[in-house]
């Protein structure tokens, strides 16, 4: 039989007929948004309550209480440690990503208050080479863990990530121990991590940093699985159930805590701080 | 003038000439080696040599888990089951005794027969594996003994029930335990090191490499597939992964090679276990005298530095 991988999953989020609808037109329910009505609904369907995938920036303006965020470790930039070669460089790519994101990488860190209380945040952002983990995200999220503990104040991590970044091949591999290993200093220092997956987290993300929170929670519809559903599929020649890894059999299995609208979420994160934040 | 691949050799060279060796043989077998092709001025591992490595890695005679254990572990006693929900016959673990001591095993297990193959899944371990694993992890801890970790895995296994059950979840945290210990731990890729499913026992204070072992991120055919849109892109993509021993040290995700009998383990299973022995015990030997928490704090700086970044504003 073949052998597939399983920590890679897709770099895009799955589209069903591998057709690309318009950013703004509902996949769910086909209503079509201008940006600013999106925007004014936290990127969610009025329609239909689809939530639409959310830029690192915008979600941290939605958490974030205004000014509030200070972003941390601006300057790092990922290289490229083997000279990988695909169909392209590795490094156009990165660059192309930084132009069409303005994002350095796929992750995004610092220190922000929400509902006046102190809290780091990790926030990953899928436009960026489909949130895909490198170097540069494994470290800013251990830098993330680092300075939340130094600071006594607790880690919200915000992930969206097809899983490793495979331009960086076996390195990659090892942000999944390095995130992991972050996580347990932070633990052992005292602090604490509230895990908010975001369409879609899989692969070598859910499998490290994203599954080790204090608390665990998904936005709704979100896919959660190890391995993408045209992996499993064409590994197992399954029919698929049609909600297959998403959040809401995940929380039916046990692996989350709770499925939290976006619209609740700002309300979720602050009752998180107000209990974990050591009574600042 | 030099050649490039003169070049390339004699960087390599240098570069593995500066790391510390192991036990003193397998790196300077390495070295040998390196210094016999370099006298030859041949290319750095050719695309086709590396695709060599991955046959080899995966030859249906390599010895796996249980044929070393059968060759170095006295005193077995398999554990089975999770304790949860089902035992999963793709990992084995066990006590037994190491060169007079006491040890947990915890190895990946392909099967050698259809039958037998059928039974343990390809060597692709489901959620209950891994918390079997853990299970195995928690008694070492309980009784300080070290743990070897054997790993020989195409790839956790991605089925329905196994992302119902967990998948994603318990990898992270058979990751995050094997960080909370205070004993030993030592791996060793001795055939397909598979991406999550690998790393997911993988975190150790020492992490050695089979000569023709591989370790990657990603299958050949799972890499071409995806980025070449062509699954018959294997070779260029297992050129591109450089997922063999000698790359693995180079870029410090292993911390020596363990060398293998000439031809490949495959050839001769005895020697293949003692080879693999001496270096097992090398490594407990190197561990065994360092405090519980000065190994753990040891053992999460290393994975914290493993190929980490200089930050390098652009």
């Amino acid at each position: 039989m073949e052998k597939f991988d399983v920590s890679i999953e897709h770099r895009h989020a799955p589209e069903p007929d591998g057709a690309k609808p318009h950013p703004n037109t509902c996949p769910k329910c086909g209503s079509h948004y201008r940006d600013d009505e999106l925007d004014a609904n936290l990127r969610v369907c009025p329609h239909c309550e689809h939530h639409f995938p959310v830029r690192a920036p915008v979600r941290i303006q939605q958490l974030a209480d205004p000014g509030s965020f200070v972003e941390e470790a601006v300057d790092l930039r990922s290289d490229d440690p083997l000279g990988f070669f695909d169909q392209r460089p590795y490094t156009e790519r990165l660059a192309e990503a930084e132009v069409s994101t303005g994002l350095g990488e796929a992750m995004v860190i610092g220190r922000a208050s929400i509902e006046g209380r102190a809290c780091e945040l990790a926030v990953m952002d899928f436009s960026f080479m489909g949130g895909s983990m490198g170097r540069v995200v494994g470290e800013k999220f251990a830098l993330a863990c680092e300075s939340a503990s130094e600071q006594g104040i607790p880690l919200v991590a915000v992930t969206a990530s097809g899983g490793a970044r495979m331009q960086e091949a076996i390195l990659s591999l090892m942000q999944l121990p390095k995130t992991v290993c972050a996580v347990e200093d932070l633990y052992d220092g005292g602090g604490s991590m509230l895990n908010v997956l975001a369409h879609p987290t899989t692969g070598g993300v859910l499998a490290s940093f994203a599954s080790l929170g204090d608390v665990m929670v998904a936005e709704p519809g979100t896919l959660m699985s190890f391995a993408g559903p045209r992996v499993v599929e064409s590994v197992t020649r399954e029919k698929l159930p049609e909600d297959f890894g998403r959040a809401e059999p995940n929380y039916r299995f046990g692996h989350l805590d709770a499925i939290v609208p976006r619209r609740e979420l700002k309300a979720f994160v602050s009752r998180f701080l107000r209990v974990f934040g050591n009574g600042q | 003038m030099a050649s490039e691949a003169e070049l390339r050799l004699r960087d390599r060279l240098s570069k593995l000439s500066r790391m510390r060796l192991l036990g003193g043989t397998r790196l300077s077998g390495e070295l040998k080696r390196l210094q016999e092709q370099l006298q030859r001025v041949t290319a750095e591992p050719s695309g086709a040599e590396i695709w060599e490595k991955v046959e080899l890695a995966r030859d249906e005679d390599r010895p796996y888990a249980l044929d070393y254990v059968e060759r170095l572990i006295e005193d077995w006693i398999e554990l089975h089951g999770d304790r949860g929900r089902a035992d999963d016959a793709a990992v084995v673990t066990g006590v037994g005794r190491f060169r007079g001591r006491a040890v947990v095993l915890i190895g990946n297990q392909k099967g050698r027969d259809l039958k037998d193959r059928i039974h343990r899944n390809y060597g692709m371990a489901n959620p209950e594996g891994y918390r079997k694993a853990m299970r195995a992890m928690e008694l070492a801890e309980r009784h300080g003994f070290p743990i070897l970790s054997l790993v020989d895995i195409p790839g956790a296994y991605p089925g329905v029930a196994a992302e119902q059950h967990g998948q994603g979840g318990a990898i992270a945290r058979s990751q995050a335990m094997l960080a909370r210990l205070h004993i030993p731990i030592v791996a060793c890729v001795i055939g397909e090191g598979g991406s999550g499913g690998a790393i997911a026992t993988a975190v150790a204070d020492q992490v050695l490499m089979q000569e023709n072992a591989i370790y990657t991120v990603i299958s050949p055919e799972g890499a071409a597939s995806i980025l070449w849109r062509d699954a018959g892109e294997k070779q260029k993509a297992a050129a591109a992964f450089k997922p063999d021993a000698v790359h693995c040290l180079e870029l410090g995700v292993i911390d020596s090679i363990v060398p293998e009998p000439p031809g490949g383990a495959h050839l001769d299973h005895d020697e293949a276990a003692r080879l693999l022995g001496a270096s097992l015990e090398a490594a407990l030997e190197e561990l065994e005298p360092i405090p519980g928490d000065e190994l753990r704090r040891r053992r999460r700086a290393k994975f914290r530095t493993i190929g980490m970044v200089r930050a390098a504003a652009r």
